[in-house]
């Protein structure tokens, strides 16, 4: 799959926020295409827009904190050509925003790409109101609209360009930490798409996110215990890839589904729904359970609601014993 | 078309959206009769830049109704300005039809976004008009249609100050300001005046028209584009309901429609007017 070089050795590998493939991804595209336009919402700078801002000053907008705002001109830029990245965080956009989001741009099937980032419980010391959880599961039930949760910054920026090449609504999530980069220019990328990161015949887990490279970390150690662990990164929750999901169930007979987002809605959510109608297995999910996130480190807290490898490794163990 | 001739397409638009509403049993009654005038004078009067038989045309103007729930005085305009058969409007919210009981852009030529959730369609007047003015360096303009009423959401300032910091001067806003919602008159539900004074603070050229007097709605349209400084707002002061008289001023018809009875009642009115147009003028 043409990942890193001394994959399981986490201290040896870059460090870097998704959000930056975002950054990286957005001046790309706008060398590329002269009709990407990017609208920023007070938060140019944490967002990483601030490097397509430098680059190409005309085509940035400033709309001030007014998500709701954002979105109208977004879907009216895109009704006259553009290709409008909104870009704010994942609480904001789509949490404050979904009614826009609904009609202005996905009923409407305006080309708007809206991002949503410092996902998850993992955006540390600002607590629970900045700490989007429920973000995936708000857009993937919108007709019209793809939900993308790439896994590294590399990843991110392919999504981001995915998504500025595509035509339709789409949404981004990316995550605020610096996470481990562990795949390559070379590792496959197509939305729909899942992608078999490690193989395995026991068990599989499927998950989105900074949270596959913990993934990859348990299956590595439990190899030890004579485990057979399959890794599926699915940054593409909407298209969803059923085939490479069902394969995964028929073939190894149990899931686990891993993300930093509630349990209700999210890619387990999405997961169960295809198994369910398709190849009933068992299936434990590790996300945050029906509770809203706190201060901390952000290592402490991807600890304390149970996101690391230690607590995929649990849900392994559990899902075996149900097949 | 000249003043009386504007004057006698309004009436047979009324005519028809009496007739398209009671066919329908559901709708946005006075909003849509109230704004008749206005909308005749846009696609009638030589305001919006546009081609019937070419809605995709480049140089056209955009016109949004971010008030989309009178989009039967919408349909009805374009259907008499040609983009698709008279005939078709008392398919008006059936299943199947074209005509959704709030627009889509997908279904209805001339109709350039979705829409029916209160105050988005300004914030898409905005995009638009970015886009023309300020990236492609444009000259298509942006006609964005409002109601007083849905001045209640944050949004609608949230555009209006964008408008105004871009100084956006290729929108021209037309306020219907008929002073009723849904739960009653405006001032009583969540003032909103002055309306002048706020968006005149918001950096916005403001100017009031009688909104059932072509000439001064056609006045008001070609001086906001002769206005380059800042966005325009027309406050088009309407009577929900105009030329029914048992609709007029009754907030209780902005989400009700005629019965059978009242349609013959109605549209004995209205013939009655358009009558009366027509003797003035022979």
């Amino acid at each position: 799959m043409n990942l890193v070089k001394n994959l399981y050795q986490k201290e040896k590998l870059e460090q870097l926020p998704t959000r930056d493939g975002y950054g990286h991804g957005l001046v790309e595209l706008g060398k590329k295409n002269p009709n990407i336009v990017v609208l920023g919402a007070d938060l140019t700078g944490s967002t990483r827009c601030n490097w397509f801002r430098d680059e190409f000053p005309d085509r940035f907008i400033q709309v001030g904190i007014a998500e709701q705002n954002m979105m109208g001109i977004a879907a009216g830029l895109a009704l006259t050509g553009k290709v409008p990245f909104a870009s704010t965080y994942s609480v904001f956009c789509p949490g404050r925003n979904w009614d826009q989001i609904r009609i202005s741009v996905a009923y409407n099937k305006t080309n708007v790409k809206f991002t949503g980032a410092h996902a998850g419980v993992s955006v540390g010391a600002d607590g629970a109101t900045h700490q989007g959880l429920e973000d995936i599961a708000i857009t993937r039930c919108l007709p019209n609209v793809t939900v993308l949760a790439p896994c590294d910054s590399v990843e991110t920026q392919k999504a981001t360009m995915a998504a500025g090449e595509m035509e339709g609504p789409v949404y981004l999530r990316f995550a605020r930490e610096a996470t481990p980069v562990f795949t390559t220019e070379k590792t496959p990328f197509r939305i729909g798409e899942a992608q078999v990161f490690r193989k395995g015949k026991d068990v599989s887990v499927i998950a989105c996110g900074p949270i596959v490279y913990e993934a990859l970390l348990a299956a590595d150690e439990l190899e030890k215990e004579g485990i057979d662990v399959r890794v599926i990164n699915n940054p593409s929750i909407k298209p969803i890839d059923e085939e490479k999901i069902i394969e995964a169930a028929e073939q190894t007979g149990a899931i686990v589904t891993g993300e930093d987002h509630q349990m209700m809605g999210g890619l387990g959510s999405a997961v169960a729904e295809v198994l369910g109608k398709n190849s009933p297995v068992p299936i434990e999910m590790v996300a945050v359970k029906d509770r809203f996130g706190e201060s901390g480190e952000p290592d402490e807290l991807m600890k304390e609601f149970g996101l690391v490898a230690k607590d995929i490794k649990e849900a392994i163990k559990k899902v075996i014993k149900r097949k | 078309m000249d003043t009386k001739e504007l004057e006698k397409k309004a009436n047979n638009i009324r005519e028809d959206l009496i007739e398209m509403l009671t066919e329908a049993k559901s709708g946005h009654s006075a909003g849509s009769l109230g704004m008749v005038d206005v909308l005749t004078a846009l696609y009638f009067g030589g305001i919006v830049k546009h081609d019937p038989k070419k809605p995709k045309w480049e140089e056209r103007d955009m016109v949004v109704i971010s008030n989309a729930h009178i989009c039967p005085v919408w349909y009805a305009a374009l259907a008499h300005a040609g983009y698709f058969p008279v005939e078709e409007l008392k398919t008006l919210r059936k299943l199947g039809s074209r005509l959704q009981g709030h627009p889509s852009r997908f279904t209805v030529p001339g109709i350039e976004t979705s829409g029916g959730s209160l105050a988005q369609g300004l914030s898409i007047a905005c995009g638009m008009a970015y886009s023309f003015n300020k990236l492609d360096k444009k000259n298509n303009w942006v006609w964005a249609l409002t109601s007083d009423g849905e001045h209640d959401e944050g949004q609608m300032w949230e555009a209006a100050m964008f408008a105004g910091k871009n100084k956006l001067f290729n929108i021209t806003q037309i306020m219907d300001r008929n002073n009723i919602q849904i739960d009653g008159y405006t001032e009583d539900v969540m003032p909103l005046e002055p309306i002048k004074g706020k968006y005149e603070a918001f950096g916005w050229h403001v100017m009031e028209v009688d909104g059932h007097n072509m000439e001064e709605i056609i006045d008001a349209c070609n001086k906001s584009k002769a206005i380059f400084e800042k966005p325009s707002l027309i406050i088009a002061h309407t009577i929900p309901g105009k030329g029914v008289d048992f609709i007029e001023w009754k907030y209780s018809w902005h989400g009700r429609t005629p019965n059978s009875e009242e349609e013959k009642n109605a549209l004995k009115q209205l013939r009655t007017l358009g009558g009366k147009i027509k003797s003035e003028d022979d």
